[in-house]
């Protein structure tokens, strides 16, 4: 198979980037989880990252924000190399950007209003009215203005996701990440957040970077993709150019066939000998 | 059988170093909650709401607990002293075990088990759901924001708790010895008040249940933030927070009674 060279020439959406990962490598132990991978994120645009499980993607997600340092390489938000902030630095870049996790992550302790006013509360001296207004703000951008009382226990999986969403955008950061935020949606919530995602991201000017494996949605939102295998890039291109690839891996994934570089069988030994068939006939030929 | 014993030597020497190595983390741990506990004095009301949980609701446990402690000891004690014809001390024998020991440590353990395992499962099912990241992606640390007020909530409630529990388990004996008994009222509260020494016992009964709250919070927090994220290692985690606590608790109450006596001498 080969992998085409997407980290290493002048990327098409090269212009300005806020993020640029740098051949960079990653492994948890000694698997290698990433193997010298590269991208450029642009200001202003929703990037996704797309990939079968295990190949990387939310570990790339957490090189970005700093969660993890690489191995080799390097990953660049807005000019600062991000492995080598202090902690300090560390939280004044993370002040400019946020993170929705696949779950939502919502404080459990705390309802839907302290929640997205949480970052405002812990960051910004603001009256507790402009807190009000900001947080009923940003729950009616995301359709949930009459749900402000309500605790996290009491919302449905696309309701915490769209709260945790408000969470995410309420300092109007640079950068919002997104680890699977289609995962476990029904077909009406996953439109709905993915609406939400491009509509809030052209909105606050920002930029998206999108971990996800739900081709259909993300195709409908994304201005670009990279596709990541086996902790590299293996295809980049637009929606309609990541649709047209040839490269197997890429087609098998857009296309969902079920056999192809990506087997479907786990590495076993021999099915026959395994369940004892290879000595079975041994006998009745004796 | 020389590989059983080569393996059952190694897992020993494995569980000794992991023991040691745990100790270390946790004593570090315990340095960064300290460094991290600026919050805690800015937005005291954080400590606060945590002394609610922490200290308000085990308030049933405590006070139960110490009102029939106090009536078993009420009791027990009866029995023996009226042997000697001293049946007037058992408010000295009831207030000094609760003051000096049952207060401070039995209240300790309760704590332990309402509120360390429920501080442990509450932080690590917040490790296991992404609350914890997901703070400090927010540029809010956890041990600031968490942690600390938490541990200072433990700290704070524990020595209160345990002078309730001695206050009820007095009032045990009294129920039992003057009321049920017949003891003389007056003989009871005067050979108690003349008996039990402010510093030498209240003082120090205080001491230990300080200790105690430092040492419960702590196991409780680092059991909960070092937990793996799932349920699994959550419920582990829960149940060291019990058995760890309740061995420390001892120990240390052994070490302490060791060098207070000492001191009384």
């Amino acid at each position: 198979m080969r992998f085409p060279l997407a980290s290493r020439q002048p990327s098409r959406v090269s212009e300005a980037p806020l993020v640029e990962v740098d051949a960079v490598q990653f492994g948890y132990g000694r698997s290698l989880v990433l193997k010298g991978i590269s991208m450029r994120i642009p200001r202003g645009k929703v990037v996704a990252i797309m990939g079968g499980s295990g190949c990387g993607k939310t570990t790339l997600l957490r090189l970005v924000s700093g969660q993890l340092k690489p191995t080799a390489g390097s990953v660049r938000l807005a000019g600062e190399t991000v492995h080598e902030l202090d902690r300090e630095g560390l939280y004044r870049m993370r002040r400019r950007m946020s993170m929705l996790f696949q779950f939502g992550a919502l404080f459990t302790d705390l309802s839907v209003y302290d929640n997205v006013a949480f970052p405002l509360r812990e960051h910004a001296d603001l009256s507790e009215e402009m807190v009000r207004d900001l947080v009923l703000l940003k729950l009616e951008a995301v359709g949930l203005r009459g749900a402000h009382n309500l605790m996290p226990s009491e919302l449905s999986g696309g309701m915490a996701r769209r709260v945790a969403l408000a969470r995410a955008v309420v300092m109007d950061p640079m950068l919002v990440l997104y680890d699977e935020p289609f995962a476990g949606l029904d077909p009406i919530s996953m439109s709905v957040v993915g609406s939400l995602i491009r509509r809030l991201n052209d909105a606050l000017g920002a930029t998206s970077i999108l971990v996800t494996h739900d081709v259909v949605e993300s195709m409908q939102i994304v201005d670009y993709l990279y596709f990541v295998a086996d902790g590299r890039v293996v295809g980049e291109g637009t929606p309609d150019e990541i649709r047209a690839s040839a490269t197997p891996v890429v087609h098998q994934f857009v296309h969902g066939e079920t056999d192809g570089p990506v087997p479907f069988h786990y590495p076993a030994p021999d099915y026959a000998a395994d369940v004892g068939l290879g000595a079975a006939k041994e006998i009745a030929h004796a | 059988m020389l590989e059983r014993v080569k393996l059952t030597l190694g897992r020993l020497g494995h569980n000794f170093i992991n023991g040691v190595w745990r100790v270390g983390a946790m004593t570090r741990f315990f340095f960064l909650v300290l460094a991290a506990s600026g919050t805690s004095v800015r937005r005291f009301r954080l400590v606060m709401r945590e002394v609610y949980f922490s200290g308000v609701l085990s308030l049933i446990i405590i006070v139960v607990s110490g009102l029939f402690i106090g009536m078993v000891l009420g009791l027990q004690g009866f029995q023996t002293l009226q042997r000697y014809g001293a049946t007037e001390s058992i408010g000295v024998l009831v207030a000094l075990s609760l003051v000096r020991e049952l207060g401070p440590v039995v209240a300790a353990l309760l704590f332990a088990s309402r509120a360390g395992s429920a501080i442990t499962a509450e932080i690590g099912l917040m490790k296991a759901t992404e609350q914890l990241t997901a703070m400090d992606m927010m540029a809010v640390s956890p041990m600031s924001r968490v942690i600390a007020p938490r541990f200072w909530a433990g700290v704070i409630s524990m020595p209160v708790l345990a002078a309730i529990f001695s206050a009820m388990g007095i009032f045990g004996g009294y129920l039992v010895g003057v009321v049920l008994i017949g003891v003389d009222n007056g003989a009871f509260w005067s050979q108690m008040q003349a008996a039990v020494d402010f510093r030498y016992d209240v003082l120090n009964g205080v001491v230990k249940s300080f200790v105690f709250g430092i040492a419960v919070t702590v196991i409780a927090t680092f059991e909960g933030f070092d937990a793996p994220p799932t349920a699994e290692g959550v419920s582990g985690a829960t149940t060291r927070t019990v058995v760890s606590s309740a061995l420390t608790i001892l120990a240390l109450d052994l070490v302490l009674t060791a060098f207070m006596l000492r001191g009384d001498a």
